[in-house]
Formats: structure tokens, C-alpha cells, sequence
């Protein structure tokens, strides 16, 4: 059913339009003003304003294997964030620690470590089954690359984003 | 005869590729971060130091891509339209003077007697351009930009014609550079405070020379297709309009010509309303007075004045430019119904009320 909408009625003032103009162009220019003058706030200037100051501690990143006091990589290869990766981006060859050697016990020690960044999906499953608290994401979220080869992070650049991480390192220590 | 041939050619090379060419390419810029700044965004700044670098970047973006005819288009009239879009605006500027004199030569590339009727006879040309786009490309969207063009333009063209009249009526020439000189003896017509500014029958004047001011600047935005008149255009509505099948350096040039016809446009409005090249300097040798610079005086001063009219000249239309940008990113389209009512019921109206105003004012100006 046709519906007749009532145009509403204008005074004079309102049907000469020029004041609704000037009033119009009397709003652009403050915003241009206050642009012009630095107190709009806008948009953060990404390159060369960055956000990394005001990431919160449990921001999730890029995942990362960590060193912990002494130097020793913690990961003992278990591959249990291997079998958890959701969209399986982790690729562990475990390798074996002589028995010769002081950390015998240990027993296995990651040989390759690889995590495919255009698969990770930074969900933190990895950082949360870890037994040894071996693996954690960082606050790195710019990875890029040129190839798809490229994306892929292997053991030394995990270790060069993990760095150094306290806390209690359960199978490496010699007293357990 | 050879100098003038000479000083000629100078001043067509130096104010089109020296002024109007970086002029268009930066109110490309201008306009960029103009709107970006009205809606609180920053804008192009990326190239350059703030952006300056744009326009070179767009240069050469819009110079290497592929040049591409569709296969349906009328091809003659389609290589036609971009070149009709942006010669008329770019010729205009040849009567309009940008500048008093430098080294003795008038700063004005053809002093012809004929200067508005020029105007407005080329500047009307660019119609063609889009009319013929629209057509040529055989595509709905831009035939429908096409036939708006020249329904826009029947609408508007005879109240900017009328708008003027009141000033040749008072200038008594077409001349533009006379009319120059007068605004330079009796003020500007739209602030008319040199000469004799105390003489209450020139403020009289000056009331209906505002009333044609606003109808003459509507109607240039018209005239150079800008909102709140880009109907043409119409992005929204019309897919980009009389454009929408023109890509690369062909799109470039309906570009380069709406920027020029809104230099050319901004230049005929300082010309006709803000004095021109004229800038009156405040002085307080011997009483106060405005003191006139220009290029007559000898040596060096010569020289100096004769530039600062140019830089005169061009900071007007420039803040003539920032007015339209500013008229842009401020109102909605009109519908073109809304133009011709607006062309044909009101402003052919009030300015042919104007010109008997201004004309009996004329005849009862005690002299």
C-alpha cells in the first residue's frame, strides 16, 4: 500500500537553504581547524608509530623457543606442541643426547625445529601444553617474507625472537 | 613584432608549465588532503615530506598503465573527449591577467577586447568534452553523465552570463585587464574600500555586486562540474559518470581538465570580484592612503612588484581553489531537477533584477 509521507513544513528561513549552508561550512572548517592544529585525535601513523610499548604481557605473537639462565635450550623435543598444533605448523626432529654426555637424562634434545608461520594461527596451544615451559609466544606480529620458504622459522630464528625466559626449568635442572 | 612573438611564447610556456600544470597536479593534492583533514584522516602523506611527492607518484602510476580502448566505443570521438575536456579550461587562461607588468611587458597573454565573451565562449566548449565521452563510450553510465552535462549546462550557463553584466556595466569595457584597472581606482567590487570609499552610493553599488558575486560563483561550480553540481560525475550514482570507461592517461586528462577548469574558473572570479592582481599596501607617507605596487616603477622595484602582483594573483585563486574544495566536502549532490529549478526560477531571476539595479543606480550616481 502506497504510504504518503508528510514533507515537513520549512519556515522561510529554512526553505532559503543559505543558512543551512553556512552553517555546514561553519562545521568542515572547525574539523579542518582542529586537524590544521594538531588536536584531532587520529588513526596511530603505523611505521613510524608503533604499538609495541603498550602490548599487554599476554599479547600472543610469533611462538618462540626460550634459553633459559644458563644458556640451555629448554625444549627437550617431547613433540607434544607438535601433536597439539591445531593447524599443525610445528615440525620437530628430535635428536638424542649421547649417553655420555651430562644431560643424558634429558635424553632427547630438538635437532630441527620448525614453525611455518603462514600456518600458525597464534593460538598459544603450544605455550600451554609445553611440559617444560620450552616454548612461548612473543610480541613479535610483523613476519613477513618473500617466499613461502621464507615463512618458515626455523630453530635459530625461534631462538633469536625467544631469547632468554626465567622460571622453573624442570628436566634440564641436575637436581631432579 | 618579434619581441612581442617572443614575450608571447615566454609567458603561454611559463604560465602553463611553470603555474597551471603544477597548480592542477598540486589542487590534486590540495584536495586530497583537504577532504582528509575535514573528516578528521590524514591523508596522502607518505611520498615526500607530507605527501609532497604525490602528484609525481600519480604522475607516473597513471602514465604507465595500459591504455585501454574498449572494443564497443565510437574510437574517434572517444580519443576526441579528453583532449575537448581539458583545452578549453587551459586556453581561458590566455585573457586573464595574472600580473601587472615585469620588465615592461603587460602579464596577460592576450589583452583582447572581446576578454569575457572569450570566456565564456570557450570555457562553455568543455561540455563538449563530457557530452561527447558520455556518447562515445557507449556504456549506460556514462551516456546518462553525458545527458546530465547538458541539462547542467543549460541551466547555469545564462545566469553566470547575467551575473557579470553589472560589472561591465560599471566598467564600461569586456576588457579584462579594464577591469582590473577600475577595481585598482575604485576598490574591489565586492569590498570597495579605495577611492572615494566614504561616497555612500558606492556601498549602494556594493549590494548588488554581492547579490552577482554569489550567483556568479554558484554558477562557476557548475560550470567546473563540482559539488554541490558534479552531476556528471555523480561517483555515487553514475559509477563515475562521462569517466567510467576511460582508463590511464585518457582518465587523467578528464582530471587535468576539471582541476583546470577550476583554476581557470577561480582565476576569472578573482579577476571579476577580488581585484585581480591588486593587493593595496597601507601607507602612511604624507596621510594615510593605499599605496599602489606594481610593476611601472624603475630598476629592480619594477621587477619586485611586478612579481609580488603575480604572487598576488595566484594566492588569491588559490584560497579561491580552498573555497571550492571546502564548498565540496561539505554538501550533498543536488538532483538536477533541484539545478534547473534552481538555474531557471532563481538565479536568471535575481540576476536580471540585478543588472536594472545596478543599471539605475548607474543612472541616477551622482558622478
Amino acid at each position: 500500500m502506497a504510504v504518503t509521507v508528510q514533507r515537513p513544513k520549512l519556515n522561510w528561513r529554512e526553505r532559503m537553504y543559505l543558512p543551512a549552508i553556512a552553517a555546514g561550512l561553519a562545521i568542515t572548517i572547525k574539523h579542518f581547524k582542529n586537524m590544521l592544529f594538531g588536536r584531532t585525535k587520529v588513526t596511530m601513523q603505523y611505521p613510524e608509530e608503533k604499538w609495541d610499548s603498550s602490548l599487554p604481557d599476554h599479547y600472543r605473537g610469533a611462538p618462540a623457543l626460550v634459553r633459559d639462565e644458563e644458556g640451555r635450550v629448554r625444549c627437550v623435543a617431547c613433540q607434544l606442541c607438535e601433536f597439539i598444533c591445531p593447524p599443525r605448523a610445528i615440525k620437530i626432529i628430535p635428536g638424542e643426547i649421547p649417553s655420555t654426555d651430562r644431560f643424558a637424562k634429558v635424553e632427547k634434545y630438538p635437532e630441527e625445529f620448525d614453525i611455518d608461520m603462514i600456518r600458525c594461527i597464534f593460538c598459544g596451544m603450544c605455550e600451554e601444553v609445553c611440559p617444560e615451559q620450552a616454548i612461548f609466544l612473543r610480541k613479535d606480529y610483523a613476519i613477513t617474507g618473500f617466499t613461502r620458504a621464507d615463512m618458515v622459522h626455523h630453530k635459530e630464528k625461534l631462538l633469536e625472537i625467544g631469547g632468554v625466559m626465567h622460571g622453573v626449568v624442570l628436566k634440564w635442572n641436575e637436581k631432579k | 613584432m618579434t619581441y612581442f612573438f617572443i614575450t608571447s611564447l615566454l609567458k603561454i610556456v611559463g604560465i602553463l608549465f611553470v603555474v597551471i600544470l603544477p597548480m592542477v597536479s598540486y589542487s590534486v593534492y590540495a584536495e586530497r588532503r583537504v577532504s582528509a583533514f575535514i573528516q578528521d584522516r590524514q591523508g596522502p602523506n607518505r611520498v615526500g615530506p607530507a605527501g609532497l611527492f604525490q602528484p609525481i607518484a600519480d604522475m607516473f602510476k597513471l602514465l604507465l598503465k595500459e591504455d585501454f580502448t574498449p572494443r564497443n566505443v565510437n574510437t574517434f570521438y572517444y580519443w576526441l573527449a579528453p583532449c575537448l575536456a581539458v583545452m578549453p579550461a587551459i586556453i581561458t587562461i590566455a585573457v586573464v591577467p595574472f600580473g601587472s607588468t615585469l620588465f615592461g611587458v603587460p602579464m596577460v597573454i592576450a589583452d583582447i577586447n572581446v576578454g569575457i565573451l572569450y570566456v565564456f565562449a570557450i570555457a562553455s566548449l568543455g561540455v563538449y568534452g563530457i557530452v561527447l565521452a558520455g556518447w562515445a563510450s557507449n556504456s549506460k553510465y556514462p551516456f546518462l553523465g553525458g545527458v546530465r552535462s547538458s541539462s547542467q549546462m543549460i541551466s547555469y550557463e545564462l545566469s553566470l552570463g547575467l551575473a557579470v553584466i553589472p560589472i561591465f556595466l560599471l566598467v564600461g569595457s569586456l576588457r579584462l585587464t579594464s577591469v582590473v584597472r577600475y577595481q585598482i581606482e575604485h576598490g574591489w567590487f565586492i569590498a570597495p574600500f579605495i577611492g572615494d570609499w566614504m561616497n555612500p552610493w558606492k556601498w549602494l553599488l556594493a549590494i548588488p555586486m554581492v547579490l552577482s558575486f554569489v550567483v556568479f560563483a554558484i554558477a562557476i561550480f557548475a560550470e567546473t562540474n563540482r559539488l554541490p553540481f558534479d552531476l556528471p560525475e555523480a561517483e555515487q550514482e553514475l559509477a563515475g559518470g562521462y569517466n567510467t570507461e576511460y582508463s590511464s592517461m585518457k582518465f587523467a586528462l578528464f582530471f587535468l581538465g576539471e582541476y583546470a577548469a577550476m583554476i581557470t574558473g577561480s582565476a576569472i572570479m578573482v579577476t571579476l570580484f577580488f581585484g585581480g592582481w591588486h593587493l593595496p599596501l597601507p601607507s602612511w607617507h604624507g596621510g594615510f592612503h593605499w599605496a599602489l605596487v606594481d610593476g611601472s616603477a624603475p630598476g629592480w622595484r619594477g621587477v619586485i612588484g611586478g612579481l609580488f602582483n603575480i604572487a598576488t594573483f595566484f594566492a588569491k585563486v588559490a584560497v579561491v581553489i580552498f573555497v571550492f574544495m571546502w564548498v565540496r566536502w561539505t554538501l550533498p549532490r543536488f538532483r538536477y531537477d533541484q539545478l534547473m529549478r534552481l538555474g531557471w526560477l532563481f538565479f536568471f531571476e535575481i540576476a536580471l533584477v540585478n543588472i536594472f539595479i545596478v543599471a539605475g543606480i548607474i543612472a541616477f550616481l551622482p558622478s
